[in-house]
């Protein structure tokens, strides 16, 4: 018997779950079925018969291999370095107490500016134009160095500026975690460490670094999780053709073949997505892992 | 004594460098921003004559942003965004708020093994609901709607949790004194509860209203008309074809206007918004 106090709790709850049931629940079983429906059809909603072709598909698709290949070259840039420099500029704020607050303010300001906007200005300080070099190339040169068109170049050249950005983009969070972790170290711990005369390397990596590391390692996971799911800062970037330019990302594969003209194919992308959902799973789990055995709780 | 001089000096240049690093941080930071700025001041002809940029102009000029109001239909991308802004914003506030009260303060079977699968929803990548939702608004005809743009990106599972608890610290007490003097739920929880967590769902609505800004792909999906475009969009197709030709002082006045908002917004409520970020930790 459902009693009115059971109707009442229900009743504030039910905007909530209809909006997450259609929106989240279904979809989240549908996007398996998806992937196993073969040679679907948008505009008839029909399908042949149930199977694996749509993953084997996707798997010899150059276009999902190169996807996999940049994604992951990314990844592996993009996250150590970030955390390393987040790293040491939070260390850096935590030293010092004039100006403290400004540059903290100052360094989240691209947190909550658009991907695409600022991703255009990157663009053009790396673009080589037929009438100037751009900025960058400019630098470069002072440097002696040779002027490279990062946006429609080499390969690698493309990948650095890629890089460049997402760190910069990713940067605002990684700080903000880090400063607040170092500021709830007990002051005691350094008191104690400055009595007994202990170096400044010395105290960082006894005390500071076994205390902050459960939040180094959780930004090392959101970090590995965020990296996968690239795709808004490329396309600022490089476009929306992504394939043409060799710089697509596995998000942006899933859509670009949820997209094509037509009706595109949500099988190829169902598919795609799980491999992504389960490469990202496995890699968390890894982290996780690896983190029991060296973060200090 | 010299010892002591030693140190002393050492620690100042310790500083000194510490002070040096963040500077150059800040600048890295703030680079791109006034690049923007100074680029979209410079007349066409001014900009393509420079084959080495200058970093300042002495005859700055606004025609740039009276293009990027005339040639494309940038005030048309900047209400749509307005409006899916504001209304996705609303639509989530009265949702979260309703859940998070029935989470919070109500008591009914289920509750418990309802929250729980709500935080399991927390873990669900955006891009496993994506495609089906792509392929049930196409088939409901919501495509090029604001109805199709909208509806998906209501409801945010992290935002209910970050009310819940913030609901449950409210002291029960309140709520039997209230229900003595016979005032309703909905009235208590808008007369009591909502006054006293105004700084938890202030915060909630500037993280919706950064994320709806910003947001690229739902909206590239959905909207094939350029009468939907929201402001990531224009900006895309501002790219791809923009003014005809490579404009690209009108294209960074364009994204000038596009990115003030969002600056705007986050040197009044700065600190609102690092702690709720810091607090959730989420990346928009």
């Amino acid at each position: 018997m459902m009693e009115k106090r059971d109707l009442k709790g229900w009743l504030y709850l039910l905007p909530a779950m209809l909006f997450l049931g259609v929106f989240m629940v279904y979809p989240l079983v549908d996007v398996f079925i998806y992937s196993f429906e073969e040679e679907f059809n948008f505009a008839s909603q029909s399908f042949k018969g149930y199977g694996l072709n749509n993953y084997s598909f996707v798997l010899r698709d150059p276009f999902f291999m190169q996807a996999v290949k940049n994604t992951f070259i990314l990844v592996i840039i993009t996250v150590p370095l970030s955390t390393a420099i987040a790293l040491l500029i939070s260390l850096g704020l935590s030293s010092i107490k004039p100006l403290k607050r400004l540059f903290q303010t100052l360094y989240f300001l691209p947190y909550v500016t658009n991907t695409l906007a600022v991703g255009l200005v990157f663009m053009i300080l790396f673009k080589k134009t037929p009438v100037s070099d751009g900025l960058v190339n400019v630098l470069i040169k002072w440097f002696g160095g040779e002027a490279v068109d990062f946006i429609d170049g080499p390969y690698w050249a493309k990948m650095l500026v890629m890089c460049v950005y997402t760190i910069w983009v990713v940067m605002p969070f990684k700080i903000l975690i880090l400063t607040s972790a170092l500021a709830s170290v007990n002051e005691d711990y350094y008191k104690a460490a400055k009595m007994d005369g202990t170096s400044k390397l010395r105290t960082f990596r006894k005390i500071t670094l076994p205390m902050i590391s459960p939040m180094i390692f959780y930004l090392v996971i959101t970090g590995f999780i965020g990296a996968f799911k690239a795709y808004s800062d490329a396309v600022a970037l490089f476009g929306t053709n992504l394939n043409a330019a060799e710089m697509n990302t596995i998000v942006g594969y899933v859509y670009d073949v949820l997209y094509t003209d037509g009706g595109g194919y949500p099988s190829y992308a169902s598919a795609a997505a799980i491999i992504l959902f389960v490469i990202v799973l496995t890699i968390t789990v890894i982290n996780l892992l690896v983190s029991r055995k060296h973060v200090h709780y | 004594m010299s010892n002591k001089n030693n140190g002393r000096t050492a620690n100042a240049l310790f500083k000194t460098g510490v002070y040096f690093g963040l500077i150059v941080w800040a600048l890295i930071v703030l680079f791109p921003f006034y690049w923007m700025l100074l680029t979209s001041v410079k007349s066409y002809g001014a900009y393509n004559a420079e084959s080495v940029p200058a970093f300042f102009t002495l005859t700055p000029t606004f025609e740039n942003y009276v293009y990027a109001f005339t040639e494309v239909p940038l005030a048309k991308y900047f209400l749509n965004t307005l409006i899916y802004t504001l209304v996705t914003t609303f639509l989530m506030v009265v949702v979260t708020v309703l859940a998070a009260f029935a989470f919070a303060r109500l008591n009914f079977r289920g509750k418990n093994l309802m929250f729980t699968l709500f935080l399991a929803l927390m873990m669900i990548p955006y891009e496993l609901v994506i495609i089906t939702n792509f392929v049930t608004i196409k088939k409901l005809g919501m495509d090029n709607t604001f109805s199709g743009l909208i509806l998906p990106s209501v409801t945010s599972v992290f935002y209910i949790y970050l009310l819940r608890e913030n609901f449950a610290q409210i002291p029960d007490q309140l709520y039997y004194a209230a229900k003595v003097d016979g005032t309703t739920d909905l009235k208590y929880l808008r007369r009591v509860m909502m006054p006293i967590s105004k700084p938890t769902i202030v915060t909630i609505v500037i993280l919706k209203i950064i994320e709806c800004w910003n947001s690229y792909v739902w909206p590239r999906l959905i909207t094939s008309d350029q009468n939907f475009y929201l402001v990531s969009n224009g900006i895309q197709k501002i790219r791809e074809e923009g003014f005809g030709r490579e404009n690209i002082p009108a294209m960074m006045a364009a994204v000038v206007v596009v990115s003030v908002p969002l600056i705007v917004l986050f040197l009044v409520f700065h600190k609102r918004i690092m702690e709720g970020v810091s607090r959730g930790g989420i990346k928009g």
